[in-house]
C-alpha cells in the first residue's frame, strides 16, 4: 500500500530531473528495486500511472531491474547470495553480516525528449 | 526534439530519508532514546506502552507519538496513564514518515525527556520502509497471528532489534510453535532481542522493561560524555 506514496515521490524526483535536464516528455524511467525493498512493481507502476497524468512522465514506462539479495560475511569474509532470506553465514553459521544488496530503492536514469531541436511535430 | 538519456542515481525516498536524519539529531542533542514501536493491528501496541508506562514512569519521563488511520482512542488510553501523547491521524495512510514525526514535535518539550516512543499505524508491511529518525525498531507479534509470520512479512523482522512475542497466556488454545517463530525470526535477524510477553499477566514484562532502560541510560550516557 505504501507504493503510492513512493510513487509520489519518485515523481517528485523525476520531474525536478526532468527540468533541470529540460526534457520536454520521459518515456522511460529506469529503477533499481530490491526485493527486500517490500514493493510490489505492479502496485507501484499502477500508482505512478494513476499521479503522473498531465505531468511530464505522463504516460512513460518504469522499467525495474531487481538485484538479487547479497550479503557479505563480517566474521568470514564470504560474499554470498541469500536464499530464502536466511541471513546467515552459509560457510560460518553467524548473523553478522553486512547486505551487499537487495535493499535497493532507486532512481538510475530517465529518457525522454529535449525541449530544443528543431521544433517540429 | 532529441530523444536523451539523463543518469540520475537517486534514492527515491531520499526525502524522507533526509527529514528522518533531521529528527535523529534532534534527538540525540536532547539525548533521549526513541524507538519506532510497530505491529500488525492488535498485536498489543497500546497495550504495551500501558505497561511500559507502568513499570518505567516513576523514574523515566516519557512521551508518546501516536500514530492511526483515524480517532484517537489510543492516545486517550495513554494520556489516561498520565503520559503525554500527541496524536497522528494519517487519514487513511498505512505508515508514519519523517515529516509527520517532525511536526509532532512541536508539541513536546524533548528537553524533559528521557524517552519518546513512537506507535506506528498497525500494519505488518509499510511502517518498516520509513524511518522516522529513531534508535531502534521495536515490533510485535501476537500469537494469535500465527507462526507465519516471520516468513510472509520479512523486512520488518529483519530490521527490528527487538521482537516481542505478546500473548503468550494464549498459547494452551492455539497451534502457534514459538519455537518456529524464533528459528525464522533467528535466520532473518542473528541479532535480535527476543522477549516472549503478556500484556495482560505480566509474565515476560521485566526482561523487556529492563532492556529498555539500559537503552534510555546508554543514551543518556553518550549525550553527557
Amino acid at each position: 500500500m505504501h507504493e503510492l506514496a513512493i510513487a509520489e515521490s519518485l515523481l517528485a524526483i523525476v520531474t525536478e530531473e526532468a527540468r533541470r535536464h529540460e526534457l520536454e516528455s520521459v518515456h522511460i524511467i529506469r529503477l533499481q528495486i530490491g526485493v527486500l525493498a517490500g514493493i510490489v512493481p505492479e502496485a507501484l507502476t499502477f500508482s505512478f500511472e494513476m499521479l503522473s497524468q498531465d505531468t511530464v512522465a505522463s504516460g512513460a514506462v518504469l522499467e525495474i531491474e531487481t538485484p538479487p539479495v547479497v550479503a557479505h560475511c563480517l566474521e568470514c569474509d564470504l560474499r554470498f547470495e541469500v536464499v530464502n532470506e536466511v541471513f546467515l553465514c552459509p560457510r560460518c553459521g553467524q548473523p553478522d553480516l553486512k547486505l551487499v544488496s537487495g535493499r535497493e530503492l532507486s532512481l538510475v536514469n530517465i529518457e525522454g525528449e529535449t525541449r530544443d531541436g528543431d521544433g517540429g511535430n | 526534439m532529441a530523444e536523451i538519456k539523463v543518469p540520475v542515481v537517486r534514492n527515491i525516498l531520499q526525502a524522507n530519508e533526509r527529514l528522518a536524519e533531521a529528527n535523529r539529531r534532534r534527538f540525540d542533542e536532547a539525548g533521549i532514546f526513541v524507538f519506532n514501536l510497530m505491529s500488525s493491528p492488535g498485536a498489543g501496541k497500546t497495550s504495551l506502552l500501558e505497561r511500559t508506562i507502568e513499570g518505567l514512569a516513576d523514574r523515566i519521563r516519557m512521551a508518546v507519538i501516536e500514530g492511526d488511520l483515524q480517532s484517537s482512542y489510543d492516545a486517550e488510553r495513554i494520556q489516561r496513564k498520565g503520559v503525554q501523547a500527541v496524536q497522528i491521524n494519517t487519514d487513511g495512510g498505512c505508515h508514519l514518515d519523517g515529516n509527520m514525526i517532525q511536526i509532532a514535535l512541536e508539541s513536546l518539550d524533548l528537553q524533559a525527556l528521557d524517552l519518546l516512543i513512537i506507535e506506528n499505524v498497525g500494519n505488518l508491511v509499510c511502517p518498516a520502509e520509513f524511518n522516522l529518525g529513531e534508535d531502534e525498531k521495536v515490533m510485535i507479534l501476537s500469537v494469535t497471528e500465527g507462526d507465519d509470520k516471520p516468513s510472509k512479512y520479512p523486512l520488518m523482522f529483519q530490521l527490528s532489534s527487538v521482537l516481542l512475542v505478546n500473548k503468550i497466556d494464549l498459547l494452551p488454545y492455539l497451534d502457534c510453535d514459538v519455537a518456529k517463530i524464533r528459528e525464522r525470526a533467528r535466520q532473518l535477524n542473528g541479532r535480535q532481542d527476543i522477549f516472549e510477553i503478556s500484556c495482560r499477566t505480566g509474565e515476560g514484562l521485566p526482561a523487556w522493561l529492563s532492556w529498555l532502560e539500559q537503552k534510555v541510560r546508554d543514551k543518556q550516557q553518550a549525550r553527557t560524555r
